[in-house]
């Protein structure tokens, strides 16, 4: 503590400036060791031919973007793989983001509305957006369990004289229950999203339109809707870009196998068998580069139509 | 004016109002119980014992709970579960207090000194938000099996020095609530810059920086893909390896069911404490940090 606080005052801000070096330092270092340098490295494997066959260390030998080829590339089974892991992930994150941006716009408008003013909305608040924090594993653990062939909801069926439904067999039973899981826990911080989106809309507003005789119903499909437009769509590309990340639940629900038959198997479990299981470097590092660029050019259209705003609001 | 105006539309729709006030708590009622029911059968399906749970399903809770509580807790057959919950617990709380304060650090940094490149870093930071962690992974998992860090909690929690999300919170955060003059104000008193932002306006950036800290612990905890990559020694199992283990060996052998839900519950059970004390304030961080997404 000395030699800066002698510092002449005339040049206080060119005498500090170095400062911020020091205190940006152990981020960026951190940044650049951790995820930086392994991100490009991780590039650089999809170029190479890396993996065990049994015992047996193959490569790593240099083969361009052989990596990709394979992966854009029907298999023996007619499997294209990458069209197959996209496919599912999209699907399942669909299936569930629909009712968690319906069921979120809705919660949004009942909580915010002057005219119902809504009494325990800190309990249902509370309620709806306990699910988020839950860890996804032991949600799908939880999940797998009651709908097990000898869970709570088959224990009903067959109590009602029906025979026991294999939720995990069916396809679209699991990517259902797959798909609900992920609707049940970000229905409620999209809900929260959303109100913030609706408060900042001119109230004034509201009421010109309530004046002018227009009905609830009218009021949320010409102006709340309108208005509420730019969050909602930060809000299903951000969900979009989580959903492309999605692991934890099809994993846990189908031990890791995607099972029935590769229909629930996501892009990042696919990553995960590449990587842990088959030490199939290059192609993890394909699948890697992929999820990059998808996930760079959402992120670029989210960076774009935040950015305006925020300078509007500094003015 | 705008009250007269609403009391003049109220007037005019009692019925309207009535419906759709109905209709709106039907509705949140229905959302509450498809919020809850999972916790509920777990709960109630944890106090039942594994004969219980075969007979059949019952609404009803029973009284095998503090039995499957010692059962589960005491396995050492295939993990140790309190081992796995402090695990779980010095990952996530070394990751949190290094989050939260490096972050906030760097956030600082940027807003208060106005070093050549400092927009760049922000907008660079900022860019490099929406990465998932995934796509690096693998990078990340080799770079650790060069430098022997396997089976360590060191490539866990290192990392969380550096976390974008946090620092756009507390960049927000600092820009509007910290008042620049204080830092002139510590300089003139003689303070060095360091010790002005650990003393002097770490303090005033408490509530963002609890709000980071309960964010920060509770991904940790959650968090399954990286360390499910680096941990296959089973003293260093994390909760969520646990669970994972549990579920692969349902397939192979039955097990005791009780057994397996109150493993689910005490995995869930801390975050659900410190949540349903704190929730008001956690939902109240929800929209400020919202690029989390």
């Amino acid at each position: 503590m000395s030699s800066t606080t002698n510092a002449p005052v005339k040049h206080k801000s060119i005498s500090y400036a170095g400062w911020g070096y020091f205190f940006i330092a152990p981020f960026v270092i951190v940044y650049v060791l951790c995820s930086l340098i392994p991100l490009l490295s991780t590039f650089y494997n999809s170029l190479f031919e890396n993996y065990m066959d049994g015992l047996k260390q193959v490569g790593p030998n240099f083969i361009g973007l052989d990596n990709f080829v394979t992966l854009f590339t029907p298999r023996a089974d007619g499997r294209l793989e990458i069209l197959n892991y996209t496919g599912n992930t999209m699907i399942m994150w669909i299936m569930g983001a629909v009712p968690q941006i319906v069921f979120a716009l809705l919660l949004a408008v009942i909580f915010t509305s002057e005219r119902m003013k809504i009494k325990g909305q800190g309990f249902f608040k509370t309620v709806i957006y306990m699910p988020n924090l839950i860890m996804a594993s032991a949600f799908a653990m939880l999940f797998f369990q009651i709908f097990s062939s000898v869970g709570p909801i088959n224990q009903i069926i067959m109590s009602g004289g029906g025979s026991a439904y294999l939720f995990f067999d069916n396809e679209w039973s699991a990517r259902s229950i797959i798909a609900f899981i992920n609707f049940l826990m970000w229905f409620g911080n999209t809900t929260i999203l959303l109100m913030a989106g609706i408060m900042g809309i001119d109230q004034s507003l509201f009421e010109a339109a309530s004046i002018d005789g227009a009905n609830s119903t009218q009021v949320f499909f010409k102006i709340t809707i309108p208005l509420l437009m730019p969050i909602i769509i930060y809000v299903v590309i951000t969900a979009l870009i989580g959903g492309l990340q999605m692991f934890d639940v099809p994993q846990i629900i189908t031990a890791g196998r995607g099972a029935p038959n590769n229909t629930t198997k996501t892009l990042v479990m696919a990553l995960n068998s590449y990587i842990g299981t088959s030490k199939n470097y290059g192609m993890a590092g394909a699948v890697s580069f992929i999820l990059f660029v998808v996930t760079g050019i959402l992120s670029f259209i989210v960076f774009r139509s935040t950015e305006p705003k925020k300078e509007g609001k500094k003015k | 004016m705008g009250k007269e105006r609403m009391d003049f539309i109220d007037k005019g729709s009692k019925t309207s109002l009535f419906i759709s006030r109905l209709l709106s708590y039907i509705f949140l009622a229905f959302v509450t119980v498809l919020s809850l029911f999972s916790f509920y059968l777990l709960i109630i399906n944890a106090t039942r014992s594994n004969a219980q749970l075969q007979a059949g399903f019952e609404i009803l809770p029973k009284e095998h709970f503090f039995d499957n509580l010692v059962t589960a807790w005491n396995d050492t057959s295939i993990f140790f579960l309190p081992q796995g919950m402090l695990n779980s617990f010095i990952v996530a709380a070394c990751t949190c207090i290094l989050t939260s304060y490096f972050s906030a650090m760097t956030a600082y940094g940027v807003c208060v000194y106005d070093f050549r490149g400092r927009n760049f870093v922000h907008k660079a930071i900022i860019l490099v938000m929406m990465i998932p962690t995934q796509v690096s992974a693998l990078g990340f998992v080799q770079l650790v099996n060069q430098v022997g860090l396997t089976n360590t909690y060191w490539p866990l929690i290192i990392p969380a020095i550096a976390a974008p999300a946090t620092y756009f919170y507390m960049k927000q955060y600092i820009d509007s609530t910290l008042p620049l003059e204080i830092v002139e104000a510590a300089r003139v008193d003689g303070s060095n810059e360091f010790r002005t932002y650990n003393f002097i306006c770490m303090p005033i950036l408490k509530p963002a920086l609890a709000v980071q800290m309960i964010f920060a612990f509770v991904a940790s905890w959650n968090n399954f893909f990286t360390p499910a990559l680096l941990l296959d020694k089973k003293e260093m199992y994390t909760l969520p390896i646990m669970l994972s283990i549990v579920r692969s060996r349902i397939n192979s052998q039955a097990g005791d069911m009780g057994e397996v839900y109150m493993i689910i519950l005490l995995a869930i059970v801390p975050v659900v404490i410190v949540y349903l004390f704190l929730s008001k304030f956690i939902i109240g961080g929800v929209t400020l940090g919202s690029v989390k997404g």
